[in-house]
């Protein structure tokens, strides 16, 4: 089952293009025949219950389900015109475009500095490093608490600045989508908003595709909406018409939390 | 009528016995330690009666069974020191990369080939090794360096590195499977390659761990005894040519023992003062490492 | 920045992801190949071992003692030493260990007490083997007055390898689930029959293997033996625990140091008979090790 829905998509066309996209672990089906279109520019929120398949579907748009042996992948995601699961393409290159966020921060066991500077590093990066690891702590809101102290490890900052340090590190790749798993489901309510608001920033610059359990989450940044049920993609459209007027009972029982 | 909840001295009694006797066959380990420690003081401090700390620590000649005796412990110290070290450049490279292999590379089935084959090669025993040092690689360095002495520290060498992989390996490879998962999908993230995650990321985070294998497997090392035994020779020789016949402590301990020691002699005495400098280095590693690998375990909890 | 820039880099950014690809491939090869180091070292090895020692092995061989003739040497009397020497050693340490490591997991409280046992267990695993030889001579030897006996040897070796079982031990019974234990609580069990019907029937294939693993490498042992005086060369199989004894090792390492080739000959074929022992043990600690996983 695959239904094409309609999106605004702008000149530039989309930004990623999901085609009949299925997922198994072994025997069991985790996404079952997806498509969709993730605009450029602009927040996708990817919803629905617990083991819906949401995490899985995320992590096929940077190939990050290789690094699971029983993973299979089905079906295309094209990327610029080119499917990232042709045989010809290196993961390593994908994941240098398309940047992720993980659910639970994960900074390297480094400095704060390094931790930012890695990616630019490992990419052969040859300029202003100090300069770029300012613009990228700037632009995840982190500058102004770390400015001074970039030589500390990053286990010293609290979850929530870690988390900003995560996003930073992924900026400084110069990445052209970011993919965001839960970012701020390990947070607390003060740096879940401080996360949000860096997500809305960001948006400007960013594709962005972040999976969220919280509806209200995804209903204040995201500017379209896709609900996942038992791995298929049950409706898909601008955020406002899934919460306020959509089409399909189950996403409305879900948005309206009568189940999940 | 009120149940009857007190303790009952029937049930109480055997169970704090047999708690008792647990805790006696537990502390007996301590004893055990107490025992080699107070064995290894008495006749250690007979032996600095009759010799100065100042001659067994800085003498360089080691002649306890000639007529002009010298106690200097140099020589031996050495000959530990350099087989330990020369084995050490074998191993740690060799067993790191192994670790490498087994921990980022091999799927699951080439490491139920290798891990087996890795615990067989530290089942061997010493005196094998010894055998295989004599037998084997002394005649192949003879024929690339025809200087070669027939009983030489460089064979020695070769086989204590090859004993003390696993070691190595395993133990770095526990230490590189604890570093979180997450660690390596934020690298691969961010577009590094698996020899950039490996490499730069999960290295450096399991490096405490690495090292405490590092310390523990050149401990290991300094107290072999039967490979240098057989290979290295019986020649206290202050040298650092590899090629040539050397003593080490724990071969010195043995050939000490080997011929009749009458207990209450010098001779006798030296078994103590050279295992009690064994004891305190292999010891003092030993705590180093366990010291590493404890400042290891508290970075991800 | 247009689509068509995307899968594209320029020449100097492609020449550099070919370097780190290739470097990628170099450094797989590189940790592939010390892997087979350790591997070929001990395909040589047994090679080594093999073509030295095979002609000398015989049932001959099996069940003549030492002699000074070589053709007419045997290994009797040490293979006959090393099964006393480990059964004697399995029933001293085997006991003990499992109690220190039950009252250790099942028992002691979080205190500096328990803390110190444990870190003692841990430093004695990694005292040389030869110092516990100087403390055998010493102590068992020495001043207990059991002289050059199959008992000091045997308890000698239970020292040895007693810290290595504990802590094998430890590990089997941490890995019962708690779940377990508080079902056998709920069910009004007290402390130790808990233990004994629950924690240590299910712990026990996983102490059995690192016991056997244990007393594998006490067979292979030679310096603390030689410390606490077996002899190299025996008429005689030993029969009681006051006798003389040798061993596996020491027999070896007795012919092993003979210049002459007909002897070497014939420490090689010792080898094989240890190695074949070992091995053998090492397998029965396997098998155990899979049924209990595949169970679990």
């Amino acid at each position: 089952m695959s239904t094409t829905y309609d999106i605004a998509i702008g000149s530039e066309g989309p930004a990623l293009e999901v085609r009949d996209l299925s997922v198994f672990y072994g025997e069991t089906k985790a996404v079952d025949s997806v498509s969709l279109s993730v605009p450029e520019r602009g927040v996708v929120a990817l919803i629905g219950p617990s083991g819906c398949g949401k995490t899985t579907l995320l992590r096929c748009f940077n190939r990050m389900n290789d690094l699971i042996k029983a993973a299979r992948v089905d079906g295309a995601v094209e990327f610029g015109g080119v499917d990232l699961y042709d045989a010809s393409v290196d993961p390593v290159e994908v994941r240098r475009r398309i940047g992720m966020v993980f659910q639970k921060p994960n900074p390297f066991p480094k400095s704060i500095y390094d931790n930012v500077a890695f990616g630019p590093r490992i990419n052969g990066f040859q300029g202003d490093l100090d300069a770029l690891v300012e613009e990228s702590l700037r632009q995840a809101a982190l500058w102004d608490e770390v400015s001074d102290r970039l030589g500390d490890s990053a286990y010293a900052l609290s979850g929530g600045q870690q988390q900003r340090l995560c996003i930073a590190r992924t900026l400084a790749v110069k990445p052209q989508i970011v993919l965001m798993d839960e970012p701020a489901s390990a947070l607390d309510p003060i740096a879940t908003q401080r996360i949000e608001e860096l997500i809305y920033e960001l948006k400007k610059q960013y594709t962005i595709v972040i999976v969220t359990h919280n509806m209200q989450q995804a209903a204040r940044i995201s500017d379209y909406t896709a609900f996942l049920y038992m791995g298929k993609l049950i409706e898909y459209g601008p955020t406002d018409a899934i919460f306020t007027n959509p089409r399909e009972e189950r996403t409305e029982a879900y948005v309206t939390g009568r189940f999940g | 009528m009120a149940p009857d909840l007190t303790y009952k001295r029937s049930r109480n009694v055997p169970e704090q016995v047999i708690g008792g006797v647990l805790f006696l066959c537990a502390a007996a380990s301590t004893l055990v330690t107490l025992g080699v420690v107070a064995v290894l003081l008495r006749e250690t401090i007979a032996f600095f009666g009759e010799v100065t700390v100042v001659e067994f620590v800085t003498g360089t000649r080691w002649e306890p069974m000639f007529q002009e005796k010298h106690f200097g412990v140099l020589p031996l110290l050495a000959g530990s020191v350099q087989v330990a070290a020369c084995a050490a450049v074998i191993a740690l490279p060799v067993g790191l990369l192994t670790a490498i292999f087994l921990s980022e590379y091999a799927g699951p089935r080439v490491q139920g080939i290798l891990k087996p084959l890795l615990e067989i090669l530290a089942g061997i025993p010493t005196v094998v090794y010894g055998y295989f040092a004599l037998t084997f690689v002394t005649p192949l360095l003879r024929t690339v360096f025809p200087s070669t002495d027939v009983f030489n520290a460089a064979s020695a060498s070769v086989v204590v590195g090859i004993m003390i992989i696993p070691t190595v390996a395993s133990l770095s490879e526990d230490a590189l499977r604890a570093v979180p998962q997450a660690l390596r999908e934020g690298a691969y993230g961010l577009g590094a390659t698996k020899l950039e995650v490996s490499t730069r990321v999960v290295v450096p985070a399991a490096l405490s761990g690495i090292i405490a294998s590092f310390i523990l497997a050149i401990s290991r090392a300094i107290g072999e005894t039967m490979a240098v035994v057989i290979a290295a020779g019986n020649l206290p020789n202050l040298t650092l040519n590899p090629l040539e016949s050397i003593q080490t402590m724990t071969a010195y301990i043995v050939q000490a023992s080997l011929g009749d020691t009458p207990q209450g002699t010098i001779v006798y005495r030296t078994l103590f003062a050279v295992g009690m400098t064994l004891f305190l280095i292999t010891l003092a590693m030993n705590i180093l490492s366990q010291w590493v690998l404890a400042r290891f375990r508290e970075e991800y909890q | 920045m247009t689509r068509s820039e995307r899968p594209v880099d320029d020449a100097a950014r492609t020449a550099f992801h070919r370097r780190r690809r290739l470097a990628g491939s170099v450094f797989a090869v590189v940790c592939g190949a010390a892997t087979l180091v350790g591997v070929v070292a001990l395909a040589v090895l047994l090679a080594d071992v093999f073509a030295d020692g095979f002609r000398e092995l015989d049932v001959a061989f099996l069940t003549s003692f030492a002699s000074r003739f070589p053709e007419r040497a045997g290994i009797k009397a040490a293979l006959a030493g090393s099964i006393w020497i480990v059964s004697l050693t399995a029933l001293i340490a085997f006991p003990l260990s499992v109690a220190a490591a039950i009252y250790l997991e099942e028992y002691a409280p979080r205190s500096w007490v328990t803390r110190a046992i444990q870190t003692n267990i841990a430093n004695l695993a990694g005292v040389p083997s030869i110092v516990y030889g100087i403390l055998g001579l010493a102590l068992f030897v020495r001043a207990l007055g059991l002289d050059r006996s199959v008992i000091s040897g045997a308890l000698t070796l239970s020292l040895l390898v007693m810290p290595v079982i504990i802590m094998a031990a430890q590990e089997a019974l941490r890995a019962v689930p708690s779940t377990i234990r508080e079902a056998a609580y709920g069910l009004g069990a007290t402390r130790w029959q808990v233990v004994r019907t629950q924690v240590l029937p299910m712990a026990m294939p996983g102490i059995l293997t690192g016991t056997i693993l244990a007393l594998s490498r006490a067979v292979g042992e030679t310096a603390p033996l030689i410390m606490v005086g077996a002899v190299g060369f025996l008429a005689f199989t030993p029969q009681g625990l006051s006798d003389s004894f040798t061993v596996l090792p020491l027999q070896i390492y007795n012919w092993v140091s003979r210049p002459q080739d007909e002897f070497r000959a014939l420490a090689a074929a010792g080898i094989i008979v240890l190695l074949t022992l070992l091995l053998t043990m090492n397998a029965v600690a396997i098998i155990l090790r899979n049924r209990y996983s595949s169970r679990s």
